[in-house]
């Protein structure tokens, strides 16, 4: 074992790159939850996101184009969802695990022509003086620019939910939605503006991976990540900030165990794959989990 | 001056015409209410003011202009304001977040708590803007309300069923702020069923039944009995109480003591009680003062220790509900769609399901259907509960219906001692006088009830003894014959820190 051949600096540096694609599907399902929306399709949304992101990343070689587009899938493939959910009344959690399995599908189906093609580079951005202090520079500012739209989208959602009149609908819907409907709220509305963000964002979540971390399409390329940004939103008690942490917190274990894999370190490989949801979970349980949102996953009709 | 003029006003849903043909007229300045059992239409024509009901056909005028709100926010601007039966409020949001959300164009968050703080002094209305919702007692939550309405500068204030969770000296401020109110020249349309309220604050009464309005009447010189016949459109039964003497004491509790089972829950604290054969033990106090907790540990649900809670002197405190029915201790809850009964299960499974023990409806681990079908048909007949046949879903059963069936069910188990929460909760106001004749009967065979209610007339109206709950404490039995309506408010624990509005007008 030589844990000398571990980079603290690029450990930490990866740490971002890694929790991003999480960050980003958290952070949209948030939203949804905080609506009373309980969406379960977030791994669905992100590979279709992905191969979406892909397909027109490969296209017009522009990877900006690509993020675009795959934030456009995520949506539609969202809204399908929110039109089974809120106008038909549909059962959230099946339709949830059905847009999973849906989604899976519709990528595996719209990546057949994209296997083995790689993705136009997506360049780190260098922030000028930021990015040349030493150690911290490297770390925090010379990513490329979608690790910096994560932190603003958490930043904002934070700001839209407690600082604006449309961020207080929203919550106050999620929280009773009979009760807004009463005050002459658009309940319907709200949740599928909800539902439709948080598809834009779970989209981006895994276009990030086509196009950046790995960066081509295979198949079912999202491995559990939008079950492992389900799990955050809830362990962060639907808070933004902390959910930051949850995502960073599972991003830097998972590149800390794959640092330690590559050193030889004596654990078997088992063990070291678990451990960043063991840890993700154990932090986060600990720092007590706030209120779930009082309407959230049940069926809101009006007559009622 | 006329300020809210109704003519002929239709609303039908299938299979049920709510309104029909409903004229009303609202003059300003005057507290109007609006009477009628549950089914009667008044929710309907209520929400059809308030825009959340698009009627049928009629015309609505308000100050002389025709007004047929499309949503509640158009109705919000005309100057009409409504306070919610079941309080509409967000349990994770702070009050002042709460009112804005109930106000058009809100200014920023700081001048809503400035605001609140303002109204909330001019009408002896005390209220933290800051604190969480969900953290409230029951009037607080109900002042929110009020004052979101009132922050609107209303012409018409539209109250529903607003002192159900009150104290008598809660109702009593109540009443200040909205003859307050009156005297500013707001109108004030209160929906109640609560007969000696309405003559105490109402101008004008309007009394609907069946969809339909079937008289007006001043209610300061009509009786209560008057109204409450002109109400059902019928004699009313008033359930008779015959003198009994009492027996020896069945059930007793000593320094029953418990905490919270849940996080809104609150602790028991060191209740002592004793019933006899034959006594009917009225325990009053507003929801949430542990009546839930208080019937979870005398049913079983809860387990206390063993000599807590005692049965013929046999400790059974640590014992399971069906250990207690062999014994001969039955339990009605109050929620009964959900706890009492489950919803979706048919009367016959519902009447196995608590009657299994004492009915002997199994045998050796299987179901004895036939009996099982007898006993549900049973009590169908006794109670007359109106359902199409035993096997319906206890869910499509009317609210009253179905508590019938919930009551006769431990009542035809003929249990030595039965607990029942909220006996006509929701009940009209027929069959709630057939549950409480039933209950009296029950006495009179030999047994003893404990009635825990927040109806204060039902408790006076069916008790021997009456004690008040209070933050999970009971308070001494008291004889209920002689008790006024001041004794039981100070039993109950007061006015919680309200205050008359003492502003001059």
């Amino acid at each position: 074992m030589d844990l000398s051949a571990i980079n603290p600096i690029l450990l930490l540096a990866s740490l971002m790159v890694a929790a991003t694609p999480i960050l980003l599907a958290a952070i949209g399902e948030l939203v949804v939850e905080r609506a009373g929306v309980l969406n379960l399709g977030v791994e669905g949304m992100m590979i279709t996101g992905a191969i979406c992101g892909f397909a027109v990343a490969v296209g017009t070689g522009s990877p900006w184009l690509g993020f675009m587009g795959a934030a456009l899938g995520g949506a539609l493939l969202s809204l399908l969802f929110g039109v089974l959910t809120q106008y038909l009344l549909s059962n959230q959690v099946a339709t949830g695990l059905a847009l999973t399995l849906f989604g899976l599908g519709l990528s595996a189906l719209m990546g057949q022509g994209y296997i083995g093609i790689k993705a136009p580079a997506f360049p780190d951005i260098h922030i000028p003086l930021l990015g040349d202090i030493p150690v911290i520079g490297p770390i925090v500012f010379q990513h490329d620019p979608l690790v910096y739209v994560g932190l603003l989208l958490t930043g904002g959602v934070w700001w839209f939910l407690h600082k604006t009149r449309g961020g207080l609908i929203l919550r106050a819907v999620g929280e009773n939605h009979d009760a807004a409907h009463a005050l002459g709220y658009k309940v319907i509305k709200v949740r599928m503006l909800a539902i439709a963000f948080g598809g834009a964002c779970a989209g981006l979540g895994g276009a990030y991976l086509s196009l950046v971390r790995v960066p081509q399409w295979t198949e079912g390329m999202t491995a559990g990540a939008g079950w492992i940004a389900l799990a955050i939103v809830v362990f962060a008690g639907w808070k933004p900030w902390r959910l930051l942490l949850g995502a960073y917190l599972f991003g830097g274990v998972t590149v800390l165990q794959l640092n330690l894999q590559a050193a030889g370190l004596a654990i078997p490989v088992e063990y070291l794959s678990m451990s960043p949801y063991l840890a993700t979970i154990v932090v986060l349980v600990i720092m007590s989990a706030g209120r779930a949102p009082g309407s959230l996953g049940r069926i809101f009709h009006a007559s009622r | 001056m006329s300020l809210l003029t109704i003519e002929s006003l239709t609303k039908a849903y299938p299979g049920v015409i709510a309104n029909r043909d409903v004229s009303l007229e609202i003059r300003v300045g005057e507290i109007h209410a609006l009477l009628g059992e549950n089914g009667a239409g008044k929710s309907t024509l209520v929400k059809a003011i308030y825009g959340l009901v698009k009627p049928d056909s009629g015309k609505m005028f308000l100050n002389g202009s025709s007004f047929a709100p499309p949503d509640p926010r158009a109705a919000r601007a005309a100057g009409v304001a409504m306070v919610f039966q079941h309080f509409s409020l967000f349990d994770a949001l702070t009050v002042a977040e709460n009112i804005s959300l109930g106000l058009e164009n809100p200014p920023p968050q700081s001048e809503v708590a400035a605001s609140v703080r303002r109204v909330s002094e001019q009408y002896g209305l005390p209220l933290d803007p800051d604190r969480t919702v969900g953290d409230l007692s029951a009037g607080e939550r109900q002042r929110v309300e009020i004052i979101r309405c009132l922050l609107q500068d209303p012409k018409l204030l539209i109250m529903d069923e607003p002192t159900s969770v009150l104290t008598p000296q809660e109702v009593g401020i109540l009443f200040e702020t909205l003859r307050k109110l009156r005297s500013e020249g707001t109108s004030i349309l209160y929906i109640s069923h609560k007969l000696e309220e309405i003559r105490a604050l109402c101008d004008v009464a309007t009394v609907l039944r069946l969809g339909q309005v079937v008289g007006t009447c001043d209610p300061r010189l009509t009786s209560a009995r008057d109204m409450a016949e002109l109400m059902v459109g019928s004699a009313l039964h008033v359930p008779q109480k015959t003198d009994k003497p009492l027996g020896q004491v069945t059930l007793s509790v000593k320094g029953l003591t418990a905490p919270a089972p849940h996080q809104f829950g609150t602790p028991l604290k060191n209740i002592s009680f004793d019933v006899q054969v034959g006594e009917v033990l009225g325990i009053g106090g507003v929801a949430g003062n542990g009546q839930d907790e208080l019937v979870a540990a005398l049913s079983g649900e809860m387990k206390v220790a063993p000599h807590m809670v005692t049965l013929f002197g046999k400790p059974i405190g640590n014992l399971n509900p069906n250990a207690r029915r062999a014994l001969g201790l039955c339990a009605a809850p109050e929620e009964r769609n959900g706890h009492a009964a489950a919803p979706d299960m048919s009367l016959i499974e519902n009447a196995l399901l608590t009657g299994a023990t004492r009915k002997h409806l199994t045998h050796r681990g299987f179901l004895q259907w036939d009996k099982a079908r007898d006993f549900a048909e049973a009590i169908i007949t006794a109670f007359d509960v109106r359902a199409p046949s035993a096997t319906s879903a206890a869910r499509s059963l009317s609210g009253g219906n179905l508590q019938k069936f919930v009551i006769g069910r431990e009542i035809m188990q003929a249990p030595d001692v039965l607990v029942i929460n909220q006996p006509t909760w929701g009940v009209d106001a027929s069959a709630a006088a057939s549950i409480r004749q039933a209950i009296l009967n029950l006495a009179t065979e030999g047994a003893a009830v404990i009635v825990i209610s927040q109806d204060l007339d039902e408790l006076m109206e069916i008790s021997d003894k009456f004690a008040a709950l209070n933050d999970g404490r009971l308070s001494q039995l008291r004889p209920a014959a002689g008790l006024t309506i001041e004794d039981i408010g100070l039993m109950l624990g007061g006015a919680h820190d309200m205050e008359v509005a003492h502003v001059d007008a």
